[in-house]
């Protein structure tokens, strides 16, 4: 049997009695997780340990792993809309958005350019609430508190600003098929107007406080870095990729949801290391309010949703006084509206990479199946090669930098 | 130029005959099988073809078709991604329901190794090669292959609730 397969205590036994043989020294072996508070989520890495420097490790998963695509397969499409919430919940409306796009794809609806707009506001809201968490948690991480205190409340008002669309914070669940259950209320577009006065400068002073800030280079700059060739195989994507070099992005190279009527970089930075993961996301909350701006100042007027009364949820005021109106929320809520057979793989660009959808519907009320592809669980399996050599202590800034969620790592 | 479906078809059934075929675009993604013993010299020529250049491995999933013939009852997807040309393709390989075998990608693409050890967890699909094929998400001791279509969601015993009436049928074909 191959040692890869032998729980990691006991193949690092065989290490650490040979290790010890060679030159006396002692090796321990260290669980890092799975509850732990530097690993934000559950799962566990098992290093091996000379001192404090990592010898090797591996990550174990699975702790929270709910069947999501189980579940998919056994319920009609509006009901896998919550499921998509729960799997990077720092930035679930672009998981909702993804999932009805891909479901517009299968049944080819063209939706309204208004909704496409308001689309892209609130997924660009979403990344920088995404953003804004990691970043600051990273600074944690390196003892930098404050600054996780000072931003975090930006991403409270990014949720005052999802409640005032949808009704929901974290879990948004938010849209339908074919656009969004009505229409922005004034309120919504005020605080979004608010949060894109307030918020710079406070970005501008967070990222003062730690970029140029000696501690916080030191402990970032040549940590966890990965090459652009290695990060590639491993199969990155989004910032973390990116960090490494190559500008890859979704919302660039395959635009959905109207993102090619915007003017946007992509940063890049070069090492890929943490610092550079950090910066590049720092930046990239800037291009998300360029993109949030352009997209208000050029809202059209029209429809908030496609008109598809087949699958499209009606109103609940009409459901309560129209006939018609509630035979359709009937139909579409128990499934007898099937999406047609087909086979659809859509991309978005997630907080933390290339989110996919990858649906086989064979013409019945639920998908045949549903697999999600997880930027975070493809590129997690690379952690270990990261911190091979390092400190444990930079273990700890690689693995926040790398913004692994764990609901969607197990999904 | 844009790399063309026509292109990637021609090459490939030139350089692999009756090992490929099935060529159909499905929406915006050209897809097509390959014979599982050659899926990883093809997807290897895929990759490292100077006109192909399939370089990035998007995804990689299992699919349980139990109505199939028994030689096609499993498939493993991959959704591989051209970046230069900034074309996709998804590449099927149908396997037998016995005995689902298949080449691991983990030589070409490291990113494989996590893939398809969740595919094997999900599927019990072995991937000959993999250098640590054991349960990813799923407890080690687990003996079912939860993705497979014959294991229920739920206990099927259950006798206070029909789930034909939630759309929770195990079975689709019984919904209609």
């Amino acid at each position: 049997m191959s040692d890869l397969l032998l729980p990691p205590e006991e193949r690092y036994a065989k290490i650490i009695k040979q290790r010890q043989n060679e030159d006396g020294s002692e090796l321990a072996i260290l669980n890092l997780g799975p509850t732990h508070p530097a690993t934000h989520g559950i799962f566990q890495n098992i290093l091996l340990m000379d001192g404090e420097r990592i010898v090797d490790g591996e990550g174990t998963v699975g702790y929270i792993h709910r069947a999501f695509e189980k579940i998919a397969e056994n319920r009609p499409f509006y009901q896998i809309t919550p499921l998509t919430d729960r799997m990077n919940y720092c930035s679930s409306p672009i998981n909702n958005m993804g999932w009805w796009m891909t479901l517009e794809k299968a049944l080819d609806i063209e939706v309204p350019k208004r909704v496409q707009y308001l689309r892209v506001i609130v997924m660009e809201l979403a990344r920088i609430a995404d953003h804004i968490i990691c970043n600051s948690v990273l600074g944690v991480d390196t003892g930098a508190l404050t600054g996780f205190l000072y931003v975090f409340q930006y991403r409270e008002k990014i949720y005052e600003i999802y409640e005032e669309i949808c009704g929901a914070r974290l879990t948004t669940n938010m849209g339908r098929i074919g656009g969004f259950e009505r229409d922005w209320s004034p309120a919504a577009f005020k605080k979004i107007n608010d949060f894109l006065e307030e918020f710079p400068p406070i970005w501008t002073e967070f990222e003062n406080l730690l970029m140029r800030n000696r501690i916080f280079m030191d402990r970032t700059i040549d940590v966890g870095p990965i090459s652009a060739e290695r990060a590639m195989s491993y199969g990155f994507t989004g910032p973390n990729l990116r960090a490494a070099g190559i500008d890859y992005d979704v919302r660039v190279m395959q635009p959905y949801s109207s993102y090619e009527d915007f003017e946007f970089d992509v940063p890049v930075g070069k090492s890929g290391d943490t610092y550079d993961r950090f910066c590049v996301r720092s930046a990239e909350v800037w291009e998300s309010i360029k993109i949030i701006k352009q997209a208000l100042a050029k809202l059209p007027e029209g429809p908030f949703h496609a008109n598809v009364p087949d699958y499209y949820l009606p109103p609940k005021e009409e459901v309560y006084t129209n006939m018609e109106a509630l035979i359709y929320h009937f139909k579409i809520v128990m499934g007898e509206v099937p999406v047609p057979k087909t086979e659809v793989y859509h991309p978005v660009e997630g907080g933390n990479g290339e989110l996919g959808f990858y649906l086989i519907t064979d013409g019945s009320r639920t998908p045949f199946r549903l697999h999600f592809r997880r930027p975070c669980f493809i590129y997690y399996q690379a952690f270990n090669e990261m911190v091979r050599g390092q400190m444990l202590s930079d273990a700890i800034a690689t693995l926040s930098s790398l913004n692994v969620i764990a609901g969607e790592l197990d999904a | 130029m844009a790399l063309e479906s026509a292109v990637i078809e021609d090459k490939l059934t030139g350089a692999f005959g009756d090992n490929v075929s099935g060529f159909v675009q499905i929406k915006d993604i050209l897809s097509f099988e390959v014979q599982a013993d050659n899926a990883n010299a093809i997807l290897q020529y895929l990759k490292e073809d100077a006109l192909l250049r399939f370089n990035f491995l998007t995804d990689v999933c299992g699919v349980h078709y139990p109505d199939n013939e028994k030689e096609r009852q499993f498939a493993v997807v991959y959704h591989m991604h051209n970046w230069m040309d900034n074309v996709r393709i998804r590449v099927k390989a149908y396997l037998n329901g016995d005995t689902p075998e298949i080449d691991t990608a983990t030589n070409l693409f490291l990113g494989a190794n996590w893939q398809e050890r969740e595919t094997y967890d999900f599927y019990g699909i072995i991937f000959k090669g993999h250098p640590q094929l054991k349960r990813i998400l799923n407890m080690d001791e687990m003996e079912s292959f939860p993705m497979r279509k014959e294991f229920p969601m739920e206990d099927g015993g259950r006798t206070d609730k029909d789930d034909r009436f939630f759309g929770r049928s195990t079975d689709n074909a019984l919904n209609f």
